[in-house]
C-alpha cells in the first residue's frame, strides 16, 4: 500500500462507508419520518417526507425530546394539565412516526408476507443442508459406479444462468399442479446445485481412518454420516446455510412469476405489490423495505464471521 | 484435498476391471446412491430435465394444443428484432462500466482496510458488506427514491451545487446511466472480502525483501500485491460479469426498460416475452443466445486474465 497517512486512510473509508451505508440510513430514516405537519404559511398539512429540502433525519426525535423536556418541566412546576399535554403530545408523535409499521402491519398482511419468507427460507435451507452434505459425503468419501458422471454432470449445470431455465421450470410446475403453492418457491430453490460443490469439497478434509474407525465399530453408513461426518462438516454447512437462507429470503424473479395470491407473497414481491399499486407513500414503501432488511442486517451482524468464512470457501479455490 | 481426489480417480477404473462386475459395485454401493438420491431427484426435475426443455423450446413455436416445430426461426426472431439489439446494448455499456468500476473500487478499499488492526478491519468490512446483504428489491426501492424528482435527495444535493434537477429515471439521456451509478456506488462486498482475504495470505517475506531492495509502498503495492492477488481479480471478474448480464431487479423495480427501451437490459426482455407476451418459444431462444453471451465472455474473459502476464 502507499504510505499513506492513517488519518487519510481512515478518513477516506469512512467517506466511503458513508455512501455504502447511505440508502439503508434513508431507509430507515424515511420510514420513521413523521408523516405532516401544519404549514403556517401555506395553511395546510404538509407531508415531511416529500418534503424539499428533504429531512435528512426522523424529525419526530427532536419533537419528542422537546416535549419530554417540557412535560418534566411542567411537573416540576405542579401544571399537572400542561404535563398530560406534552404527554399526549409525546404518545402521538411515537404512533405517527411508527404508523408506517402499523398500517403495513394491520391493513397490507405484511405479517403474513414476512411468515411466509420465513418459513420458506429455513425449509428450504433445512433440506439444503441436509441433502447437500449427503450428497458431497458420498462424493467425496464412496467410490461408486457413476461417481465422476454425476458430479461433472451438476457441476456442468453451474454455469449456466438460471434465466435459461425459467420457461421450462413454469411449465413444469404448472405440470406438476403447483403453480401459485409455495412448494413451487421450494422445489426449484431445493434443487439449487452449488451446496453440493462445496459441501464435496469440504468433506474431503475428513481423515478416512475416521470413517474406518466408526465402520470398525460397526456404526451403519447413517449413522456414520450422522454422527462423525455432519458435526466434522459443521464450519461448512454454517457458511452454507446463511448463504441458503440469504438467496432464498432475497429472491425476486422467480416468486413474481409462480406467486399471484397476494396471501402467498414472499416479503420482496409483497414490496413489489406495494410499489406497483401506486398508493403507497415513500414512507410506507421506505417501512416495508425496513420489515424486510432487518432479518437480514441482524443474521448479519450475529454471524459474520461465517459470511466471511462462506465467501472465502467459495471463492478462492486453487 | 487435490492428491486425495486424484487418487481417488486413479483407483476407480483399475477396481472395476480387476475385482467385480459393475451390477455387483452397484449393489455393493446400494447406500452411496440412496445418499444421493434426494439430491439426483430435484436436481432432474427442476435442473436438467429445463435444461434440456428450453433447447428444445427454443426450436418450437409454442402452442397451448401441441407445440410446432419451427427449427430456427425463433433465433433468426431474436436476431432481427430490434429490441433485442437495444437489450444487448444496453446490458453491455451497463456491464463495460461497472464491472471494471466495481473490482477496482474492491482493490482500493481493501488495500486501505488491510492494513488497519483487527477491530477496524472488521468494523469496515461490515460496513461495506452490510448493503450487499439486503435484498436488490429493497436496495432497488431506496435508489427510486433517492432519485425522485421532486424530493428525492440527489436532486437536493444538486441544488447545493446550484444545478438544476435532473429527472433521473425518467428520460432517456440519464435513466441507464442513473442505473449505472447506483451500481456503481453500492459497494462490491464480496470483492471487497474476498481481496481481504488473499492480502492475508501474501506472505510478509516478499515485502521484507522489496523494502531491502528500497521499493517505496507504492511500488510494493503495484508489483507485489497486485500480481499476485491475480486469481482472485480473476474469480471476481467472472463473477461480476456474469451477474451484470443478468442485472433484472433493479430494471423492473426501478424503470420496467424504460422510457422507451433505454434501460431495457437481456433479462427483463426475457421476462417480458416469456410471461407478459408468453411467447416461450421465443423467451427460450432468447435466454439460450444470453447463455452463448455469458459463457463466451467468460472464456475470454479467462484466457485475457489468465495468460497476459
Amino acid at each position: 500500500m502507499p504510505k499513506l497517512n492513517k488519518t487519510i486512510i481512515y478518513a477516506l473509508l469512512i467517506v466511503f462507508s458513508i455512501v455504502s451505508l447511505l440508502p439503508l440510513y434513508w431507509v430507515f430514516s424515511t420510514s420513521l419520518q413523521l408523516s405532516s405537519y401544519q404549514d403556517e404559511d401555506l395553511e395546510r398539512s404538509v407531508s415531511y417526507v416529500d418534503s424539499n429540502p428533504p429531512k435528512m433525519y426522523p424529525m419526530g426525535i427532536p419533537e419528542y425530546f422537546e416535549h419530554w423536556g417540557k412535560a418534566r418541566d411542567a411537573e416540576k412546576a405542579g401544571d399537572d394539565k400542561d404535563a398530560a399535554y406534552h404527554r399526549e403530545v409525546m404518545h402521538e408523535i411515537v404512533t405517527d412516526s411508527f404508523s408506517g409499521f402499523t398500517t403495513l402491519f394491520t391493513k397490507n398482511n405484511i405479517g403474513r408476507w414476512f411468515l411466509n419468507s420465513i418459513y420458506i427460507a429455513v425449509i428450504v435451507t433445512v433440506g439444503i443442508l441436509l441433502f447437500d452434505s449427503m450428497a458431497g459425503y458420498v462424493l467425496a468419501k464412496k467410490q461408486f459406479p457413476g461417481r465422476n458422471l454425476i458430479f461433472y454432470c451438476i457441476v456442468g449445470t453451474m454455469m449456466i444462468p438460471g434465466q435459461v431455465t425459467l420457461v421450462p421450470m413454469f411449465m413444469m410446475v404448472k405440470n406438476l399442479g403447483i403453480m401459485d403453492t409455495h412448494w413451487a418457491l421450494i422445489f426449484p430453490d431445493l434443487s439449487m446445485v452449488f451446496g453440493v460443490f462445496l459441501m464435496r469439497q469440504f468433506m474431503y478434509s475428513i481423515p478416512d481412518e475416521l470413517l474406518d474407525a466408526a465402520r470398525i465399530d460397526g456404526a451403519g453408513e447413517w449413522k456414520t454420516f450422522w454422527q462423525i461426518v455432519l458435526p466434522l462438516a459443521r464450519p461448512g454447512l454454517a457458511a452454507l446455510g446463511i448463504f441458503t437462507f440469504m438467496n432464498v429470503w432475497n429472491s425476486f424473479l422467480w416468486p413474481i412469476i409462480v406467486l399471484n395470491d397476494a396471501d402467498l407473497y414472499t416479503l420482496p414481491v409483497g414490496l413489489k405489490s406495494l410499489q406497483d399499486a401506486n398508493l403507497a407513500s415513500f414512507k410506507l414503501l421506505m417501512s416495508g423495505a425496513a420489515i424486510a432488511s432487518v432479518p437480514m442486517i441482524i443474521v448479519f451482524v450475529l454471524f459474520q464471521r461465517h459470511f466471511v468464512k462462506g465467501l472465502t470457501l467459495g471463492g478462492v479455490k486453487e | 484435498m487435490k492428491p486425495v481426489q486424484h487418487a481417488a480417480n486413479a483407483a476407480n477404473p483399475v477396481d472395476f476391471a480387476k475385482k467385480t462386475s459393475l451390477f455387483t459395485q452397484i449393489k455393493k454401493n446400494y447406500s452411496a446412491y440412496l445418499f444421493l438420491l434426494p439430491k439426483l431427484i430435484l436436481f432432474v426435475a427442476f435442473i436438467a430435465i429445463p435444461v434440456v426443455w428450453a433447447f428444445v423450446l427454443s426450436f418450437q413455436e409454442y402452442k397451448i394444443f401441441g407445440s410446432e416445430w419451427a427449427g430456427f426461426d425463433n433465433y433468426v426472431k431474436v436476431f432481427q428484432s430490434s429490441a433485442f439489439y437495444d437489450a444487448l446494448k444496453n446490458t453491455f455499456v451497463f456491464t463495460l462500466v461497472t464491472v471494471p468500476f466495481n473490482v477496482i473500487s474492491a482493490l482500493i478499499i481493501a488495500s486501505l482496510i488491510h492494513p488497519l488492526g483487527k477491530w477496524s478491519q472488521s468494523f469496515f468490512r461490515g460496513a461495506f458488506y452490510l448493503p450487499t446483504v439486503t435484498s436488490m428489491v429493497i436496495v432497488a426501492m431506496v435508489w427510486r427514491w433517492m432519485y425522485n424528482y421532486d424530493f428525492g435527495l440527489f436532486n437536493y444535493v444538486l441544488g447545493w451545487f446550484g444545478m438544476d434537477p435532473v429527472n433521473w429515471l425518467g428520460q432517456t439521456s440519464t435513466a441507464l446511466w442513473s442505473l449505472i451509478i447506483m451500481q456503481c456506488l453500492i459497494p462490491f462486498g464480496v470483492g471487497i472480502i474476498l481481496y481481504l482475504a488473499a492480502m492475508g495470505s501474501i506472505s510478509n517475506s516478499l515485502y521484507e525483501a522489496a523494502t531491502i531492495d528500497g521499493a517505496n509502498g507504492f511500488q510494493k503495492w503495484l508489483h507485489i500485491t497486485i500480481p499476485l492477488l491475480k486469481p482472485t481479480t480473476l474469480y471476481l471478474v467472472l463473477l461480476s460479469t456474469i451477474g451484470s448480464f443478468q442485472v433484472f431487479t433493479q430494471i423492473i423495480m426501478m424503470t420496467g426498460g424504460g422510457p422507451g427501451t433505454s434501460t431495457e437490459t437481456l433479462v427483463h426482455l426475457i421476462y417480458k416475452t416469456g410471461f407478459r407476451d408468453f411467447e416461450f418459444g421465443y423467451a427460450s431462444a432468447q435466454s439460450i443466445v444470453l447463455f452463448f453471451i455469458i459463457l463466451i465472455f467468460s472464456i475470454i474473459q479467462f484466457r485475457v486474465l489468465r495468460y497476459d502476464d
